[in-house]
C-alpha cells in the first residue's frame, strides 16, 4: 500500500468479486451522485440522502467511504489519510477496502492521487484541478451545538441568519481571550452558506479559499452530503477585532525541518521529552527524501517508518 | 402610578399618531376550541398594555398570534416595524417576519430557560441579538454587554457564567438585559414575573418599570397577578374564555370593575 504500489491494480476478474463494483449498488450510487450534484450546484448547502449501512460502524467515515465508492473508477488512484498520515489504522482498512472493491491502484503520493479522502486534514501540497478530495463529517451542522433544532438550523440556512455562530466566537474569546476553536472551523461558502469544514485543524481551512480540487463532505450517520466546487471562496468566520488566524509553532518538524506545516506533539517518553513532526506523513517523507532534516533527523521514530515503508515495499 | 403616565420625551409627536400595532378582529381555533375571539385592539409607542385573566382564558394564545409565533385562523395583526412600516405581519414573507421579530421586538419569558440559551454564558446570551443584526467587532459588544448588566443591576465579574449558576430572578435579569439591548420598539412580556419570590419580583417590577419608561418602550405584558398589571400597565385588557370582557385604563380597571368577571378577579386579590 505505498508509493510503489501506484498503477499496479489487482485485477480480480468482475464475476470473482462478491460485490457490485465500489461496494454499493448500481441505485445507490446513482442516488449519492444526484445527491452531489445538487451539493456542487449548491456550494455549502447540505444534501440530504438515503445514507446505506455499510461494513463499518458510524463514526468510522461511513459518509466518506460512500462518497467515494460513488465516484470512485478502475482508472482512479486512491489515497486515504486518517490525521494526515498514511499509515493508520483507519487509512490502511479504507484504502485496502477500496483496493478490494473497487480495483484501483493506491498511493500515498498526494500529486499521484486522483481521490483523496480524509477525515482530519487537507494533505500540505497544493491540491491540483482534477483531484477530489473526500471528507469523512462527523456533524455536518455547524449551529447544532447552538441551536438543537433541525427545523430552526434549517430556517437559518435558508435566510442565512448566521448571526448565532458568532456567539461560539464570542464564548471563545470572553474565556480564552481569543478564537481557541481550532478544529471544525466554521466557513462561509461563496457569502451565502455557513459550513462545517468537518474536523480539519483551521490551519487547513485557508487551502479551501479558490481551490482547484473538488471537496466533497460526507457525513453517513447525519445523512448530509455537501461540497466546495473548484475556485470557491471559502471565508473563516471571525470578528472585526479579532482577525481569523492559524495555529503556529514555535519549533520546526523535529525530522524534516518544516516551518510551513501542521505538526503534531509526539510524547517520547514519561520524562517529558517529546517532538513536533508533521502530521502529512507523505510531505515529510518527501522533504526527508529530498534531503531535508530537522534537529532530530535519523531519530529512532523515523527508522521505525523507514522499516515499515521497506518491509511492505 | 402618576409618574408612568408622564411619557418619555424621546416619542415625538409623529409616532404618536400612527399606531404601532393594530389588531383587528383576531380569532384563533384550535380545531373547533376556540383560543381566542374577535379581538381588536390598538397600540401607540411608548404605551404600555397589560392582558389579564385566568388561566386558559386566551392570554397565551393572544400574545402568540400577536408575536408572530402561532397564525391566527381569521383577522389581522399589522405592526408599525423600521424596515417595512405599517404591515400585516402575516403578510410578510417569513425572513422578512423573522427580521422584523429581530430587529423590533423582544420577547421575555416566564421561563428563563425558554429564553436564554442555557450552554452559553449570560454575556453571549445579552449580546446575541447584537450579532444577530449583523454586528461582528467584539469589543464594542462587549461594552454594550456590560453596560447592559449594569443596568439590570447583575455583577459584572459574572458576566461569563453560565445561566444555570445564576438565580431564577438573575436570569430574568440577563434575560431582560438579552430582550432590550438591540432597542427594540415592543416588548412581548409573558409572566415576567411567575416564579419568582415576592421581594425578587418587587425589584424586577421596579427594575423593568424604570428601563419601559426609560427607553420609552411599547410592551404586552401578560400576566394573571393583579398586581404586576397594576405597577406595569397603562392599559389593561381582560380577557375569559377567549374574549376580552373589559378594557381600559389600568386604574380605572382596577378601581371601579364594571364586568362581574373583572370584579371577581379584583376581589380575589389576597390582601395582607
Amino acid at each position: 500500500m505505498i508509493a510503489t504500489e501506484a498503477h499496479a491494480r489487482p485485477n480480480a476478474a468482475p464475476d470473482e468479486r462478491y460485490y457490485t463494483y465500489a461496494y454499493l449498488d448500481e441505485q445507490t450510487k446513482r442516488m449519492i451522485r444526484r445527491a452531489i450534484l445538487k451539493a456542487l450546484a449548491i456550494p455549502g448547502y447540505q444534501v440530504p440522502f438515503g445514507s446505506r449501512e455499510m461494513p463499518v460502524p458510524y463514526g468510522w467515515g461511513t459518509g466518506g467511504i460512500q462518497l467515494t465508492a460513488a465516484i470512485i473508477g478502475p482508472e482512479d488512484v486512491y489515497k486515504c489519510i486518517d490525521q494526515g498520515a498514511d499509515d493508520t489504522t483507519n487509512a490502511v482498512s479504507i484504502r485496502r477496502f477500496f483496493a478490494t472493491v473497487a480495483d484501483v491502484a493506491t498511493t500515498e503520493d498526494t500529486s499521484e492521487a486522483t481521490i483523496i479522502q480524509s477525515r482530519h486534514r487537507i494533505p500540505e501540497q497544493p491540491l491540483a484541478d482534477g483531484q477530489i478530495m473526500v471528507f469523512q463529517v462527523p456533524q455536518p451542522e455547524p449551529l447544532r451545538g447552538l441551536e438543537p433544532r433541525e427545523t430552526e438550523t434549517r430556517a437559518m440556512h435558508a435566510y442565512a441568519e448566521y448571526g448565532l455562530q458568532y456567539v461560539s466566537l464570542y464564548e471563545n474569546i470572553s474565556a480564552y481571550g481569543r478564537i481557541a476553536a481550532t478544529a471544525g472551523y466554521p466557513v462561509m461558502i461563496d457569502e451565502r452558506y455557513l459550513m462545517s469544514p468537518s474536523p480539519i485543524p483551521k490551519f487547513d481551512n485557508p487551502k479551501m479559499h479558490m481551490n482547484p480540487a473538488i471537496l466533497l463532505f460526507g457525513a453517513g450517520r447525519e445523512k448530509r452530503i455537501y461540497a466546495v466546487p473548484p475556485f470557491t471562496r471559502v471565508r473563516s468566520l471571525d470578528f472585526e477585532d479579532y482577525p481569523f488566524e492559524t495555529q503556529s509553532w514555535d519549533e520546526v518538524c523535529a525530522l524534516c525541518g518544516a516551518n510551513d506545516s501542521y505538526l503534531d506533539e509526539v510524547v517520547l517518553d514519561d520524562q517529558g521529552q517529546h517532538m513536533f513532526v508533521c502530521s502529512d506523513s507523505h510531505y515529510c517523507a518527501d522533504r526527508r527524501a529530498k534531503g531535508h532534516a530537522g534537529p532530530m533527523a535519523g531519530h529512532a521514530l523515523a527508522h521505525i517508518e523507514t522499516e515499515i515503508a521497506v518491509e511492505e515495499a | 402610578m402618576t409618574d408612568i403616565l408622564e411619557r418619555p420625551t424621546s416619542v415625538t409627536a409623529t409616532d404618536q399618531a400612527a399606531p404601532l400595532l393594530r389588531v383587528s378582529n383576531l380569532t384563533k381555533y384550535y380545531g373547533h376550541v376556540a383560543g381566542c375571539l374577535d379581538i381588536s385592539f390598538e397600540m401607540r409607542p411608548g404605551e404600555v398594555l397589560g392582558i389579564v385573566g385566568e388561566s386558559g382564558s386566551g392570554k397565551s394564545t393572544l400574545l402568540n398570534c400577536i408575536s408572530g409565533k402561532l397564525a391566527p385562523t381569521s383577522g389581522s395583526i399589522a405592526f408599525n416595524s423600521r424596515r417595512h412600516g405599517l404591515v400585516d405581519i402575516y403578510d410578510l414573507s417569513e425572513p422578512d417576519r423573522r427580521r422584523m421579530q429581530r430587529e423590533d421586538w423582544g420577547f421575555v419569558h416566564q421561563n428563563p430557560r425558554d429564553g436564554l440559551r442555557m450552554r452559553v454564558s449570560g454575556g453571549a446570551n445579552v449580546a446575541e441579538p447584537l450579532m444577530n443584526l449583523g454586528r461582528r467587532h467584539y469589543g464594542d459588544m462587549r461594552q454594550a454587554t456590560m453596560d447592559w448588566l449594569s443596568r439590570v443591576e447583575l455583577d459584572l465579574g459574572r458576566v461569563d457564567d453560565k445561566p444555570r449558576n445564576f438565580s431564577g430572578g438573575m436570569q430574568q435579569r440577563i434575560q431582560i438585559a438579552r430582550n432590550l439591548i438591540h432597542n427594540p420598539r415592543l416588548v412581548f412580556m409573558d409572566e415576567p414575573t411567575g416564579g419568582l419570590d415576592v421581594s425578587v419580583q418587587a425589584r424586577l417590577l421596579d427594575l423593568l418599570r424604570e428601563l419601559v419608561r426609560d427607553l420609552g418602550l411599547a410592551a404586552i405584558i401578560v400576566t394573571h397577578d393583579m398586581a404586576v398589571a397594576r405597577l406595569m400597565a397603562d392599559r389593561l385588557m381582560v380577557m375569559k374564555g377567549g374574549h376580552v370582557v373589559e378594557t381600559g385604563l389600568a386604574d380605572q380597571v382596577l378601581d371601579d370593575p364594571q364586568h362581574p368577571y373583572t370584579q371577581l378577579l379584583v376581589s380575589s386579590v389576597l390582601q395582607i
